[in-house]
């Protein structure tokens, strides 16, 4: 699946991650800044990886501000961002969840 | 009714798209925790909510608590996502907002049970209940109360009740006292648990009190919170006294007396123990020990 729009899930607040998709050509890129990168980074990419996989999104540039988020907040931002960059917002993807 | 005996004194809301919220929930010991996908959550950010409080049912750990969404309204395009997804992650019940009628709990009810269905549930495992809101919701809440052999329990919701009514709240709650009456009387009558508005007011701590230990004295089985603070004081007011508890000891004594001569009378210092008494010592024990009042076994600690 292709991105059709950039979009953005979660907030800068503490707990939280935002994850922003947008258009690229280059397979999965990421871009990432996060207090716990050092010990995390590979952990978070690995978690949204897995759910641009389940969507069938090869190609996306994936920029990801953490602020100490717990792996299923990141899964789910990822979940939203990801519905939302496919404009599938109102249509959730049962099968992935 | 679905209702099994379980204490349900304090209901704590937490916003749905907040995840530091989300994730510490279940530190603070409330008997309930519900999830607000509702009034908690903006416009643009419903689906967020929806994907972060199923992925927080699938991994947090939230101990013996009942947990509990409110849903967006029937009159939403959000309503049917919702439920979809919390019967997925195995929520134990789903509260409707603005309920006025035994048909939207019907409504609710055929949704959740082809949910169950898809996503192999088992039929009948997701729990249902009601706020009441307006004049109609009062005046239907025995219907609504006896509409599903699902509904665990109805909920007084002052804010949206009393601007319906056209007042709004006053410290002393007697524009509540007619509404607090008519939902407590349809959840005992159909068995099920009646629950209290949120106190808003978060630096009235003697109004909070008051209300309270108002609704406790009606028999209200608990409250709704908005602040983990209140939690601890919600169960101070429902804790049994010294007296209450020895009380219930003797009760429980006399029927393990009772079951061991085979004897089906019950009978304490040479007087017959009725069924009421008895089911009030079992709840005066239940909450004695959800106090930290008595030990595994039953015995007082003294303090």
């Amino acid at each position: 699946m292709e991105i059709k729009q950039t979009a953005i899930a979660g907030t800068l607040e503490s707990s939280d991650v935002q994850i922003m998709l947008s258009q690229s050509h280059d397979g999965v890129t990421f871009d990432l800044v996060s207090d716990v990168a050092k010990q995390f980074d590979d952990a978070i990419k690995a978690t949204i990886t897995q759910v641009l996989a389940a969507y069938d999104v090869h190609n996306v540039l994936v920029k990801v501000v953490d602020k100490g988020a717990l792996d299923m907040v990141i899964r789910a931002r990822a979940i939203t961002a990801v519905q939302r960059a496919l404009d599938l917002a109102d249509e959730p993807n049962w099968e992935v969840l | 009714m679905a209702a099994e005996e379980r204490l349900r004194r304090t209901m704590m809301f937490v916003p749905g798209n907040n995840p530091a919220m989300i994730k510490d929930a279940g530190i603070f010991g409330a008997d309930s925790i519900m999830f607000d996908l509702e009034d908690a959550v903006s416009l643009a950010e419903k689906d967020a909510a929806r994907y972060l409080i199923y992925e927080a049912l699938q991994t947090v750990d939230y101990g013996d608590a009942e947990l509990v969404v409110r849903i967006n309204g029937l009159d939403t395009p959000f309503y049917q996502n919702d439920i979809k997804a919390m019967v997925k992650a195995g929520i134990d019940v789903i509260r409707l907002p603005k309920v006025e009628s035994a048909e939207m709990i019907h409504t609710l009810e055929t949704l959740v049970a082809e949910a169950e269905q898809t996503f192999g549930r088992e039929i009948g495992t997701t729990h249902l209940m009601a706020a009441i809101e307006s004049a109609r919701g009062v005046v239907n809440a025995n219907e609504i109360a006896q509409a599903s052999d699902r509904m665990i329990g109805i909920a007084l919701s002052a804010e949206d009740y009393t601007t319906d009514m056209k007042t709004h709240r006053y410290p002393d709650g007697q524009e509540l006292l007619y509404a607090r009456n008519v939902i407590l009387h349809a959840a005992r009558a159909a068995g099920i648990a009646a629950f209290d508005t949120v106190f808003t007011d978060l630096n009235d701590e003697a109004g909070f009190y008051r209300e309270t230990e108002l609704i406790h004295q009606l028999g209200f089985d608990g409250k709704s919170l908005i602040n983990p603070r209140q939690i601890d004081m919600v169960n101070q007011v429902y804790q049994p006294t010294q007296k209450e508890i020895l009380t219930a000891q003797n009760v429980i004594a006399a029927i393990e007396a009772a079951r061991q001569k085979g004897s089906g009378v019950i009978a304490m210092n040479g007087q017959m123990v009725d069924r009421p008494v008895v089911l009030r010592a079992e709840r005066v024990m239940r909450l004695a020990k959800a106090n930290h009042l008595v030990d595994s076994e039953g015995n007082y600690i003294e303090k």
